[in-house]
């Protein structure tokens, strides 16, 4: 108890929670219709004005906005304020079509970096810890959100960035970094590094916080274990600022959205309805505070459900659990419904690395799925009945998880893509559109 | 009295086999008997060498997932039935052999064949009380 950044605020009652959100909602609306042409035909083509909105119980009659949107008003057709009071763009990794800029006041990046100052504490961060920030600076959001939260604490901050692993253990040991944020994969990849050279003694770290990217349960024990430390998950996205829209206290029962910032809803993905609570669904955000690129009723495609129950750190904002999934991630396989987080449990659960990637073709008009895991010194063996015996445990695994067959195929240890951005899962080569 | 093998997970694709025994040509290794085992999608290749340690060190350090397993090296005089001979004995006191591979050396009248059975101990026996001749790791490196 009493890790807070902003304990007036973090826990502060849901009255007053309730209040920042119905103020702050009222005047962001009226902010955007009156400084976004794009925002205003929006709003106009479903009937809504400012004056419809007089709390959050309205939000609902706002219309969504998606990264379509995104992509067709990029890359100014969205900001609300004059250039001249931006001072900073953040951009996606744009895998897909068209990137997505989004943009940042003074203002915005200040409270934006509260954010992630109170993620850092809530892992146990003070201005006495030295954090080493392995996420990527640049476009990326990762690097420069958590390099200012830690200012923002006081802490000593390294901006490693990614890559160069071996640097990384170096400045790890030498300056004796007790908090490191980065990927998932990254912390996954770093602890075996650090077991591979034997110097997982010499570190003094005592907590990670890792987002940007699905990992599981299973992958967190694994990160534990190999760094010798207790890991956080945080959440975030460019769109609505970056890491610390939510993060995890020590109860880790869920994420706390900061909720003075932004209001989240869960919403039927087919139908737009916004769900009951407790309902599992697509997570919406409006965020209430930010300036430059304000979002209302931004849907994150993330499916996941929100929890309202007062949580034992003393923390009264809401608790997202970790995404179940993306509907873009998702793929359909045979018309079944699988996502990548099921087949890194099934893999967990049978001992193989949390090292994968799916590729799903399409032979002769019917879907197959492949599922490439790399070979792990406990599985290997001198006989190849026990490794196919094994591997068929694991498609019989797979295949009660999944309701398909999955053909399993074992790779050489570190032949999958992996690495020090985000890790590459599916490979799609059905070519359907 | 058992020799140590060293076996290594290999992918089943073209030029694998050669890039493993690059290392061993690197390294200065010598193979004195081998095998593989495949699937349409990797292998495991077996090797004897003289010095496993060294040798298991130098695959792991190269990034390759081995293990090392204790097997048998069984002599067998050099002329037809004496493999039959041993193979009947190992059956019919219920020994499963899980596999089997040659191991050619210069003697003249003695062929050598690596056996893997799951209960060495007893396999031991068994060999030993019924004249056959099982060599060790230090037997094996004087053998050429």
């Amino acid at each position: 108890m009493g890790n807070y950044y902003q304990p007036e605020i973090e826990c502060a009652s849901r009255e007053q929670i309730r209040a920042w959100q119905d103020e702050r909602l009222v005047k962001q609306v009226k902010h955007v219709y009156d400084n976004v042409p794009y925002y205003r035909k929006k709003m106009e083509e479903k009937g809504v004005t400012p004056d419809d909105i007089k709390s959050t119980a309205d939000l609902h009659k706002l219309p969504f906005i998606t990264k379509d949107d995104l992509r067709d008003a990029y890359p100014y057709g969205l900001v609300a304020v004059p250039l001249k009071d931006c001072v900073r763009i953040h951009s996606t990794s744009g895998t897909t079509g068209r990137r997505v800029v989004a943009f940042y006041t003074q203002h915005d990046i200040d409270l934006w970096d509260d954010c992630c100052a109170r993620a850092i504490m809530a892992a146990g961060g003070t201005n006495e810890d030295v954090v080493h920030v392995s996420y990527g600076f640049g476009l990326f959001t990762g690097g420069a959100g958590l390099n200012g939260g830690s200012h923002k604490v006081g802490a000593l901050t390294i901006p490693m960035s990614s890559g160069n692993t071996d640097r990384q253990i170096q400045f790890m040991i030498d300056l004796e970094s007790t908090i490191i944020c980065c990927t998932p994969s990254y912390a996954a990849f770093l602890g075996e590094s650090i077991a591979e050279r034997g110097l997982k003694d010499q570190l003094k770290l005592k907590s990670g916080i890792f987002g940007a990217e699905a990992w599981t349960q299973e992958m967190r024990r694994d990160i534990e274990n190999s760094l010798g430390i207790k890991a956080y998950d945080i959440y975030g996205l460019t769109e609505i600022s970056g890491p610390g829209v939510a993060f995890e206290c020590e109860a880790q029962t869920g994420m706390h959205i900061n909720e003075d910032h932004f209001i989240a809803e869960i919403i039927d993905p087919e139908t737009g309805e916004v769900l009951p609570e407790g309902e599992k669904g697509e997570l919406v955000f409006t965020s209430i505070t930010k300036e430059a690129f304000p979002l209302l009723r931004y849907r994150t495609k993330d499916i996941c459900v929100l929890n309202r129950e007062k949580c034992s750190c003393g923390r009264t904002h809401v608790k997202m659990s970790k995404p179940m999934g993306r509907s873009d991630d998702m793929l359909i396989v045979k018309g079944v419904n699988v996502f990548p987080s099921q087949i890194e449990t099934v893999l967990l659960n049978k001992g193989y690395a949390a090292n994968y990637q799916i590729i799903v073709d399409r032979v002769n008009n019917s879907d197959q799925i492949e599922v490439k895991v790399e070979m792990t010194p406990e599985m290997f063996s001198d006989s190849l009945t026990e490794i196919t015996g094994k591997e068929k445990e694991l498609v019989n695994a797979l295949k009660a998880m999944l309701g398909i067959y999955a053909k399993v195929t074992l790779v050489a240890p570190k032949t999958i893509a992996r690495s020090e951005g985000k890790a590459v899962r599916i490979i799609d080569n059905r070519k359907l559109y | 009295m058992t020799v140590k093998q060293i076996s290594v997970f290999i992918e089943n694709r073209p030029g694998r086999l050669a890039e493993f025994a690059d290392i061993f040509s690197k390294n200065n290794i010598n193979m004195r008997a081998m095998n593989i085992a495949e699937t349409p999608d990797f292998g495991v290749l077996r090797i004897i060498v003289d010095d496993p340690f060294n040798a298991a060190n130098v695959i792991k350090d190269a990034g390759y997932i081995a293990s090392v397993t204790n097997v048998l090296a069984v002599a067998i005089p050099d002329q037809p039935g004496s493999l039959l001979s041993i193979l009947t004995l190992i059956g019919e006191n219920d020994i499963n052999l899980e596999y089997t591979y040659a191991f050619p050396t210069r003697e003249k009248d003695t062929a050598y064949m690596i056996m893997r059975v799951l209960e060495n101990e007893k396999a031991i026996q068994v060999l030993s009380q019924n004249g056959v001749k099982l060599i060790s790791q230090e037997e094996l490196l004087k053998l050429y």
